[in-house]
């Protein structure tokens, strides 16, 4: 299969921004575990 | 339940993977558009993924309105967050699948523009979730998302309602594809369904924590009054 650069833009565009989400999401949760974790002291 | 997620994480990776290897290995090519035609692999799952997550959307807000069970709400938000993702992909990939067969990024055609309408229609579910510190926040955005749940089926049957320049429907729409063609599209589709699922239970349990957490904190700050 010859590359062809709008496949490969569209491919790594969807990744780009499913990794950023999941990215946010594990920082809230550290966020998140951090304050229970000063909670419980 | 929390011995099962990984193995759904490692589950989901490998649909992923095979998924992706039959977009790029074992579809064969589409002759008039080449190549550039595998975007769909992406495209079409992302659309279907994001309108199966805002009817379960839909669903949660009329059980939170009914009902007002707290959990029906956290679900509603959650699928509304991650259909608003898979929603931007499917926004992002259009113009660049458009781009090289129709000569633009972007037109005002029937099924693009509806289908910008169902994305800043949820983003301002999430913003009013978001920013609105109100009680009756909840109750606001489910109604929002039952209206908002209306412009599905729109978006999805623009395409026969009005003359506009996206393709008719592959799938159900009375056109033909190649079986390996078809395959492709389904196993990518379990594949980001699958994702789907992990990331809103990963959010689900996220949000559960947030409410936990500020619970917490408002009862501390109670006893400290008194």
């Amino acid at each position: 299969m010859r590359a062809n650069p709008y496949l490969f833009a569209a491919y790594a565009a969807t990744w780009i921004i499913h990794i950023t989400y999941l990215a946010t999401i594990a920082r809230r949760y550290s966020r998140l575990a951090r304050e229970v974790r000063e909670l419980q002291k | 339940m929390k011995r099962l997620f990984p193995i759904l994480v490692v589950l989901t990776g490998i649909l992923l993977s095979y998924g992706l290897y039959q977009a790029l290995v074992v579809a064969p090519t589409e002759q008039t558009m080449g190549n550039v035609q595998r975007i769909f692999y992406y495209h079409v799952p992302s659309a279907w993924t994001a309108f199966i997550l805002f009817f379960v959307n839909f669903g949660a807000s009329v059980a939170y309105l009914i009902k007002r069970r707290p959990t029906a709400d956290i679900i509603a938000l959650v699928t509304a967050e991650v259909g608003v993702v898979f929603c931007t992909v499917v926004l992002i990939t259009g113009p660049i699948w458009a781009r090289p067969v129709w000569g633009i990024w972007w037109t005002w055609d029937m099924r693009l523009t509806s289908t910008l309408v169902l994305w800043l229609i949820y983003m301002s579910y999430l913003f009013l979730r978001r920013f609105s510190s109100s009680g009756e926040t909840p109750v606001l955005a489910a109604a929002l998302a039952v209206l908002g749940a209306l412009c599905v089926p729109f978006v999805y049957f623009s395409i026969w309602f009005f003359r506009t320049q996206h393709p008719q429907p592959v799938v159900g729409g009375g056109g033909s594809i190649d079986p390996r063609m078809l395959h492709a599209l389904l196993i990518n589709w379990l594949a980001f369904s699958c994702f789907a699922f992990l990331v809103c239970w990963s959010r689900y349990r996220l949000e559960k924590l947030q409410r936990d957490v500020d619970h917490a904190h408002a009862t501390a700050s109670l006893l400290e009054t008194r």
